[in-house]
Formats: structure tokens, C-alpha cells, sequence
């Protein structure tokens, strides 16, 4: 087992790993910003270490800066935690280079699950569903149209070298294709210097159901459940729970099912999740993976029991995996908001500030995960995420009750906080009915936040 | 305390939620408070000390004049006062610094990165130990500016 981590994160994900090495007895090491001197996770490992300047380029994605603190303090593995350098396949590699453990999967798989073509076509072979679509670039119209009737419409053109919604056109028919394909292509070359575009096929309303696996350094991979992550704002997840009220016992075999064979066919080790897109008929298409823990890992926690932090440094310390797929059993419901310095009446913009007054929620069933503390300074240099309310309940019903129970006793003063932007979806009828989908916020919510 | 850094702590204190505060420092205290202010007061609240990271020996700053200017380490690693076991420091106590000028050490991962100075003048402290681990940011030097600017 390892001696001692660093942990090269900040903020709630850094806290959570020293807290699962403190259980361990593993020895931890922080690093930290000269933004973050007196954050929590400084103050809680048992070393710390500036590593640079506030701008996270220059401190936490600083790879010399962080191995080199790795080496001075003589730790043997670094917990990477999740955005930062988590899945940075070049700092992997350096890790290994220089005899530290890297707490993740291996180079090769977080080089071809990161690259969003690759891992597509590689779930494709190994018989994971896949959004259907032209293979690569369409030549022309008769192509495109071709593709489109064997997919069915309506279907998306989209950009091959971009994203964000530019070079993107959706069509329904035979007729909008040919309309559609040369805007899409003149917007894509504008955007992206390429006009290449190819065609999928339009999942409309999905849910974004997601799913945990594990897997040791011997061929053994489980799934622990899914979660339904549809609350979205501009691709942001806002609040996530598990499990989906969409799934049942089968369809959770089958996502999990699906989930593992993908994981097999790269040789996947440690945590991981697949997204899927989720559809109106039940059908789920793989979307991405990704190579590392999660922001909203503690509700698979809160309703399976496993401690996945823990799991992640057993695994990469060599230890075969300690449950089987049969020891897994999902109770009861689990919804996690996420916290974020910002303010819902103005778009939602970032806001900094001094934290002047602070007091997390308790009782049965509520987590809270977070940096924050009175005093404590949220700065602008980082995400504007700086926790997670987790409530958890025996059924749906009790938990988004418990939910807004705690976020009623949430006391935050001196920084705008998405907190009553919570209630306002934990109240909303379709919410509390379970009908979600990735365009629930625009949908529902973000007409009436005008009209207040 | 300069009668700059008192404006600037009055601005900030004027355009913060802070009702009442109190500063002190060595030789300078400050008390601010705002009049009919229904904010409540509120304690700033930190973290309990005995759970403070193991401290590195931080040696005693001197008094710290406008003249002084201290060199930090720009980058995290092992602190080498020369380039080599055998070899003769950079500089030593007394030395005249020029800009640009090697004055130590910093190894990280295998390399060994030549530090530059940014200042000229005189050490008059050096405050770290040859192979001791440093930080972003870890004073290193005390460096007295020339009194003529060139």
C-alpha cells in the first residue's frame, strides 16, 4: 500500500482524498496556489506545498511544479482527482517516468478513451451501441442523404473539427438535408478552417444516463449503477442522482452490461464512467468515457456503500477488486446539487467573493462535500463549483424532500450561490415526476428566471 | 504601514460587507468601523493552528525596509547553492549582485535550472540551506538595492 499521496487538486475533490488516505493511514501531501494559502485542503493534508502562482496553468496543470513537490516530499503516488490533470495522458506518463503511481487507468487507455473519434469507433467493434452516423466525413449531398434515410431522421450535421453548436444543422428530411448541408458547411469552415462534416442521427430530449465501473489490474470489471445526470446548463451538470427514476432492474443490467464490455475491449483499470444519450424509446447510445472519478461520484456512494476513492488507491496499489457484480445492490435514492459561486438572476455569471458567514445542513442522510468555510475566500481564478449537497432517503420522494430540508438550513453569506436555483427544480412538478431530460433547465426553467 | 497601504486598506474595507475591523501590526494599529451599519459583526474565523501543515524551519525576517528586496523561488524543487557537490557557491553573504546573474540552484525533476537574479545589489541573508526542498514562492534571498538606480 502506498506511504504517503499528493494529491494534485484543490478544493472539495482534494478534501475527499485526503480523507480517504487518512482512513487508509496513508501520509498525504497537498499542493496549492498562492490563491488557495489558506484553503482546507492545505491546512488538512499533513504536507503542503505552493506550487505557483493563482492561474491554474501556472500551478495546478504546472507538471514540473507538481511531480517535483511529488519528489521532495517522497510520496509514491499522486491522486490526480478529477479536471486538472486527471486526464492529461503526458502527465500519466511523467508520473511513471519518475516512479510515482499514477491513481487512474493506464496511458494507452486515457489516450484513446480522450480522443472522442477513437473512442467511438472503438465501442462500435467492441458491439457498444453507438450514436448511428455516417463513417468519418460526407462527401457530398447524395451521400449525406443516403446516410440519413438508413439512419432515420431527423438526423444532425455536424462539424468534424468542432463543437459548441457551430457548423451544426439538424434536418428532418430528404429536402432540409440538401438546405442544410452547404450552411452547415460554409459555418464549419468559417469556425474551424474545415468544411468537413459528417451526419448522425438526432437524439432528441435524451436523458444523460451515465454509468460507474471499476475495474482491478486483473481483468475484473463490475458496474456499480447509473446515474441520471439530465439536469444541465450549458452542458454543465447541475444536479445528478442515482438511480435514474427512468431505469429499471433490466435496462440497469443492460447499461451496465454495455458498460463493461466497453471497458474490457480497452483493457480498462481503476474507476471509470460510460455516457450514454438515453432516449424516449429506451435505446442508449454510447457518447464518451471518462477516465477518472467524478464530480458526482458520492451519490453511486450513498446508494451502493462503496467508498470509491478508497477503491481507486486499492486498485492502483495492486489489490484485486474486493466486490463481485453480485455484492453490488443499489438502495434507496441519492440527488446531489452542486454548489457554485454564482448568480442564477444574472445569467448564472461567476461571483467571487469573501464567505462571511457559513453553516452546512445535517441529519440523517445529508452529505455535504465542500471547501468552503466562514472567512474563506472564493477566488475567481477557479471554477465557481466549491461543493456538493448530497441527500439521500430510502425512496425519490423522501430524498428531494431531505434535499430541500437541507438546502432550507444551508446558511452561505457575503457570495451569490445557486441554492434557491435548486429548490426551484427540486419543486418543479416534472422534476418531482421524474420526466427529465438534458433540456429540463431551458425547458422548464430558464424562461420563468426572465420573467421574475 | 504607508499612508498608501492605509488608503488602500480603507477603499477595501469601505466596499467590503465588514462592518468593524481592527489591524495591528509591528509598530502600527488601525481600527475601522462603520456608522450605522446593521451588518453584524462578523468573525473571520480561521482555521485552528494545530492542524497547520508541518512548518519548514522559516528563519526571522529582519525588518523588512523599502530598501529590501526578497528573491523568491520560482519554481518547486531541491535548492542547490552550487552548480556542482565540489563546486563553489553562487554567491555568499556580501555579495554584489548584478542583474541577471546565477545565484543558485533550483533541481526538479532531474534538471538542474540555473536561478537568475532580477535585482542588483547586496545578500544580506540567505535564508535557505543547500539540498533543502523549496516551494513556489519560499523566500530565498534578502537582497539590498544598489542606492544608485542605474
Amino acid at each position: 500500500m502506498f506511504e504517503r499521496i499528493l494529491v494534485a487538486n484543490r478544493g472539495e475533490i482534494a478534501l475527499r482524498v485526503i480523507r480517504a488516505c487518512r482512513e487508509m493511514g496513508i501520509s498525504t501531501v497537498a499542493v496549492y496556489s498562492e490563491a488557495d494559502q489558506n484553503s482546507l485542503h492545505v491546512h488538512y493534508a499533513d504536507e503542503a506545498y505552493c506550487i505557483g502562482p493563482p492561474p491554474s496553468a501556472k500551478s495546478y496543470l504546472s507538471i514540473p511544479n507538481i511531480i517535483s513537490a511529488a519528489m521532495i516530499s517522497g510520496c509514491d503516488a499522486i491522486h490526480p482527482g478529477y479536471g486538472a490533470l486527471s486526464e492529461n495522458p503526458q502527465f500519466a506518463e511523467i508520473c511513471q517516468n519518475h516512479g510515482l503511481t499514477f491513481i487512474g487507468p493506464s496511458v494507452k487507455c486515457m489516450e484513446s478513451m480522450g480522443d472522442k473519434a477513437v473512442a467511438k469507433q472503438l465501442m462500435q467493434k467492441a458491439g457498444v451501441p453507438v450514436v448511428p452516423g455516417s463513417e468519418g466525413p460526407v462527401v457530398d449531398e447524395k451521400e449525406a442523404i443516403e446516410v440519413a434515410e438508413i439512419i432515420g431522421y431527423p438526423v444532425i450535421i455536424k462539424a468534424a473539427s468542432g463543437g459548441g453548436g457551430k457548423g451544426m444543422r439538424i434536418a428532418r428530411s430528404a429536402d432540409e438535408v440538401k438546405r442544410m448541408l452547404n450552411m452547415a458547411r460554409i459555418e464549419a469552415e468559417a469556425a474551424f478552417g474545415s468544411g468537413e462534416v459528417y451526419i448522425e442521427k438526432l437524439i432528441e430530449g435524451p436523458r444523460h444516463i451515465e454509468v460507474q465501473i471499476l475495474a482491478d489490474e486483473f481483468g475484473r470489471i463490475i458496474h456499480l449503477g447509473e446515474r441520471e445526470c439530465s439536469i444541465q446548463r450549458r452542458h454543465q451538470k447541475i444536479i445528478e442522482e442515482s438511480p435514474s427514476p427512468a431505469i429499471d432492474e433490466g435496462k440497469r443490467k443492460q447499461l451496465g452490461e454495455a458498460a463493461i464490455l466497453g471497458a474490457k475491449a480497452v483493457g480498462y483499470s481503476n474507476a471509470g464512467t460510460m455516457e450514454f444519450l438515453y432516449d424516449r424509446n429506451g435505446d442508449f447510445y454510447f457518447m464518451e468515457m471518462n477516465t477518472r472519478i467524478q464530480v458526482e461520484h458520492p451519490i453511486t456512494e450513498m446508494v451502493t456503500g462503496v467508498d470509491l476513492v478508497k477503491e481507486q488507491i486499492r486498485i492502483a496499489a495492486g489489490q484485486p477488486l474486493r466486490y463481485r457484480q453480485e455484492d453490488i445492490k443499489i438502495t434507496g435514492v441519492a440527488i446531489e446539487c452542486r454548489l457554485n459561486a454564482e448568480d442564477p438572476d444574472h445569467n448564472f455569471r461567476p461571483c467571487p467573493g469573501l464567505i462571511t458567514d457559513y453553516l452546512a445542513p445535517g441529519g440523517p442522510g445529508i452529505r455535504v462535500d465542500s471547501a468552503a468555510y466562514p472567512g474563506w475566500e472564493v477566488t475567481p481564478y477557479y471554477d465557481s463549483m466549491f461543493g456538493k449537497l448530497i441527500a439521500w432517503a430510502p425512496t425519490r420522494h423522501e430524498a428531494i424532500n431531505r434535499a430541500k430540508g437541507a438546502i432550507d438550513e444551508f446558511i452561505i453569506e457575503g457570495i451569490k450561490t445557486n441554492l434557491l436555483f435548486h429548490l426551484r427544480v427540486l419543486d418543479n412538478d416534472s422534476f418531482v415526476r421524474g420526466e427529465l431530460s438534458t433540456d429540463f433547465v431551458e425547458k422548464y426553467l430558464l424562461r420563468s428566471s426572465e420573467e421574475d | 504601514m504607508h499612508l498608501e497601504e492605509v488608503r488602500e486598506l480603507i477603499r477595501i474595507f469601505e466596499e467590503s460587507k465588514i462592518s468593524e475591523m481592527e489591524l495591528e501590526t509591528e509598530g502600527f494599529k488601525i481600527a475601522l468601523k462603520k456608522s450605522g451599519s446593521n451588518a453584524y459583526n462578523i468573525q473571520l474565523a480561521r482555521v485552528p493552528s494545530a492542524e497547520a501543515p508541518t512548518q519548514r524551519t522559516v528563519p526571522e525576517l529582519e525588518e523588512p525596509n523599502l530598501n529590501q528586496v526578497i528573491i523568491t523561488a520560482p519554481m518547486v524543487g531541491t535548492f542547490y547553492r552550487a552548480s556542482s557537490p565540489d563546486a563553489e557557491p553562487y554567491v555568499s553573504l556580501g555579495d554584489m549582485l548584478t542583474v541577471g546573474q546565477p545565484i543558485c540552484v533550483i533541481e526538479a525533476m532531474k534538471v538542474m535550472n540555473e536561478i537568475e537574479s532580477e535585482v542588483s545589489g547586496k545578500v544580506i541573508q540567505i535564508l535557505v540551506e543547500d539540498a533543502q526542498p523549496v516551494e513556489y514562492g519560499q523566500p530565498l534571498f534578502v537582497v539590498e538595492k544598489n542606492s544608485i538606480s542605474i
